[in-house]
């Protein structure tokens, strides 16, 4: 039943894109309908555009594991409408350009930055399309139970073929239909969870056995540990940089690996869940893998205003969070470590964390906001990142001027942020859920969502699962369209001057989709199990790195040169990958210790941002007197 | 991508003053913005202060920020309606003189 109208519901959404977008088969057509939409319908439009699954499910993901962190996500990607409608937009349109390479280009008429700007136009679809391709990847893996590879190669053959062959625009009547239907059944989740409330032993309404995790006690003898209890014997002890301490324990014919922690009065080791790489193949908590032996679904409140073993009932919205947000109310969390054993055998060890509420629900689990200054400086160059990024975003400004009039513009604009304010209060309350009904996969957090929707109803489920897979279809197609876009017609047209035919332009930027879908489809299979909201908060760097300097400055300094531009843009690409490169996160799907990255920040905006800009600047005012129109 | 707006652009002698607002409220959310990050760092205990019917403040402070972006954007529509109203009334004044 949730794969037929999993698959009725993505088959209408692509079938009426289609449908659509064959209607309108010239440019004309196309914007002179977009001229013509109602600015309530537009702003909706634009909210559809903008939720791409990776809000729905990186942010809900995150917030799930981590808390309130995930939260910021939110905060920041909505302030960042207000520096693209209050700074850029207004300024730009009286540029008579409506596209990032022809803006920044529009006084200068110069090679340096039609290469430069259409290679970070390039770059940024990449980085904005990795996460959409995981995001795909976790969708399909619960609902058509293929591994993420699968999902994410089958979002890409659609997609490609049907911008190779069809030329799939998302056109806006499309895009409202899928924000309207985001916005309404996350309500209706939001909705459910709260009526459900709060309980120390969520079972997902009677339908999963509650698992409680046990903890043991025990000694050290010299150097080794020995359980208290005489049917645990020790295999093996792992010690991991930070001082994580791990021991695998043999009972009954099972090996697991328990999380060592120590209290005044001695040790206690905490039961896990763990993978462990052997030469037969893929063990999960000491039996092979198999369709009965899969990771368990995590997240739970060990106590609720300090009681366990408690249902609290019906709920508000209000009293929902004033609940999470006491600090004698309990979260059991769940933290990953990654080593090899003495057997050589690689091995991933999913082990609690109890975390109170007041911290759950305020920043601190991930940026670590009372830390170190280094640890802080993470924490503020996110929310820079997040903030400048939105308006230097090469396919969102586009959407502003499909309008007829600056008047429609702006109140689609309002009713875009009104849209995706209230969706983006909804994941925090979406995230809380999981994180307390048992629907967090340990593995992969991006599943939280709509495992939490699966919770409730297997139709919930599949109907939220569907609207995300045509929203990520959506953005994915957008986004090869504007890559496409970027190689066919600025660089080969306009920098490399090859004269083509319309035929041969048309051709070239289905060869070009094809490329870079099949990128897209490599990079989102290799970056499987990292928060896809993290990876849009790094696309949100790059393009904040890259274009945002050019933008603003080429609108407010009239000393901004040719070059100046081109060496920005270079610059702010190049840093904000290098630093991305060698951060703690990235070090970790390497499978590496994040300790040892030489970058400690997780995000490069503080770095990258500021260096674009003097680059601008100094780049500028070195080449004042050689500014020229070529 | 196609380079060119759904209807050519039209001079706007409201244009700058559209500008000059813009950056005014930007530089206003700008700093409701920064204060909530600055908290978060200097004082970030205090983000777990209970102040309103039981939540914290940067619960509050983090809706607040979302509200406030909806409420300047409503502001700044209705000045710049204001605005182009204005012109358009100058406009045909003058055309009609």
């Amino acid at each position: 039943m949730a794969i037929t109208i999993f698959l009725v519901f993505v088959f209408f959404v692509i079938g009426l894109s289609l449908f659509l977008g064959n209607k309108t088969k010239t440019s004309k057509a196309y914007y002179a309908a977009g001229g013509n939409i109602h600015w309530g319908v537009n702003g909706i439009a634009f909210a559809g555009d903008y939720l791409s699954a990776a809000s729905f499910l990186g942010i809900c993901g995150m917030i799930a594991t981590l808390g309130f962190d995930g939260f910021l996500y939110s905060i920041g990607y909505l302030a960042g409408w207000i520096v693209a409608l209050f700074v850029v937009a207004e300024p730009l349109k009286r540029l008579g350009k409506y596209t990032f390479t022809d803006a920044v280009d529009a006084n200068y008429n110069s090679r340096g930055i039609k290469l430069t700007a259409a290679i970070s136009t390039l770059v940024v679809s990449i980085c904005y399309l990795i996460p959409q391709m995981v995001g795909a990847g976790v969708l399909v893996q619960p609902l058509l139970g293929l591994p993420h590879a699968w999902g994410v190669i089958m979002v890409g053959a659609i997609v490609i073929t049907i911008v190779a062959t069809a030329g799939m625009a998302s056109t806006t009547y499309v895009q409202f239909i899928k924000g309207l239907l985001l916005i309404v059944f996350s309500s209706i989740l939001v909705g459910a969870v709260v009526v459900r409330g709060l309980s120390t032993q969520p079972d997902q309404g009677g339908t999963v056995e509650f698992h409680r995790y046990a903890d043991l006690s025990a000694q050290i003898s010299g150097d080794q540990i020995v359980v208290d209890d005489p049917k645990y014997t020790v295999l093996d002890q792992q010690e991991i940089k930070g001082g994580y301490k791990f021991v695998n324990l043999s009972s009954e014919g099972l090996e697991t690996w328990w999380y060592v922690s120590e209290t005044g009065s001695g040790i206690v080791l905490h039961e896990t869940q763990s993978t462990v790489l052997k030469a037969d193949g893929k063990w999960i908590n000491g039996a092979i893998e198999s369709d009965s032996n899969t990771l368990r679904m995590v997240g739970n409140l060990e106590k609720i205003d300090g009681e366990g073993n408690v249902e609290t009932g019906k709920l508000n919205v209000f009293s929902f969070l004033a609940k999470l947000s006491d600090k004698d109310t309990i979260f059991r969390t769940w933290k990953t470590a990654n080593f090899v054993d003495s057997a050589n055998q690689k091995v991933t060890v999913y082990y609690p964390q109890l975390v109170t509420g007041d911290q759950f629900m305020r920043p601190g689990l991930k940026f670590k906001v009372e830390g170190t200054g280094l640890e802080k400086l993470d924490f503020l160059s996110l929310m820079i990142a997040l903030f400048l990024g939105t308006a230097a975003l090469p396919h969102i400004l586009i959407r502003y001027y499909t309008v007829p009039n600056p008047a429609s513009a702006r109140k689609s604009t309002i009713i875009a942020i009104a849209a995706i304010g209230f969706f983006y209060i909804l994941t925090l309350f979406m995230g809380l859920g999981a994180a307390i009904n048992g629907s967090i996969n340990p593995a992969d957090s991006n599943m939280s969502a709509p495992l939490l929707a699966r919770s409730f109803s297997e139709i919930l489920f599949a109907i939220i699962s569907a609207i995300a897979f045509a929203t990520v279809l959506g953005t994915v197609s957008g986004l090869i369209v504007a890559a496409s876009g970027a190689v066919a017609h600025d660089l080969f047209d306009r920098y490399l001057k090859i004269k083509m035919t319309d035929q041969q332009k048309v051709r070239a930027g289905k060869i070009t989709a094809f490329v870079i879908g099949g990128i897209a489809i490599l990079l989102g299979i290799l970056f499987k199990g990292i928060n896809v909201s993290f990876l849009v908060g790094l696309a949100f760097a790059v393009a904040a790195s890259a274009n945002l300097p050019a933008i603003i400055m080429l609108l407010f300094w009239k000393k901004t040169t040719a070059k100046g531009i081109a060496a920005s843009i270079t610059i702010g690409i190049l840093s904000s990958l290098i630093l991305i490169a060698l951060s703690p996160e990235l070090y970790t799907l390497y499978g590496r210790n994040p300790l040892d990255a030489p970058v400690p920040l997780n995000n490069p905006g503080i770095i990258s941002i500021p260096l674009s800009f003097i680059t601008l600047v100094v780049v500028s005012l070195l080449t004042q007197k050689k500014k020229e129109i070529e | 991508m196609l380079h060119e707006p759904a209807t050519p652009a039209a001079k706007d002698p409201s244009g700058p003053y559209k500008i000059k607002l813009g950056v005014r409220m930007f530089i206003v959310y700008m700093v409701f913005y920064a204060i909530f990050v600055a908290i978060n760092l200097i004082f970030p205990k205090a983000m777990g202060m209970i102040v309103f019917a039981g939540l914290n403040l940067v619960t509050v402070y983090g809706f607040a920020l979302i509200i406030f972006a909806l409420i300047e954007a409503l502001i700044y529509d209705f000045l710049c309606h204001k605005k182009e109203t204005f012109y358009k009334k100058q406009e045909e004044s003058t055309g009609e003189a």
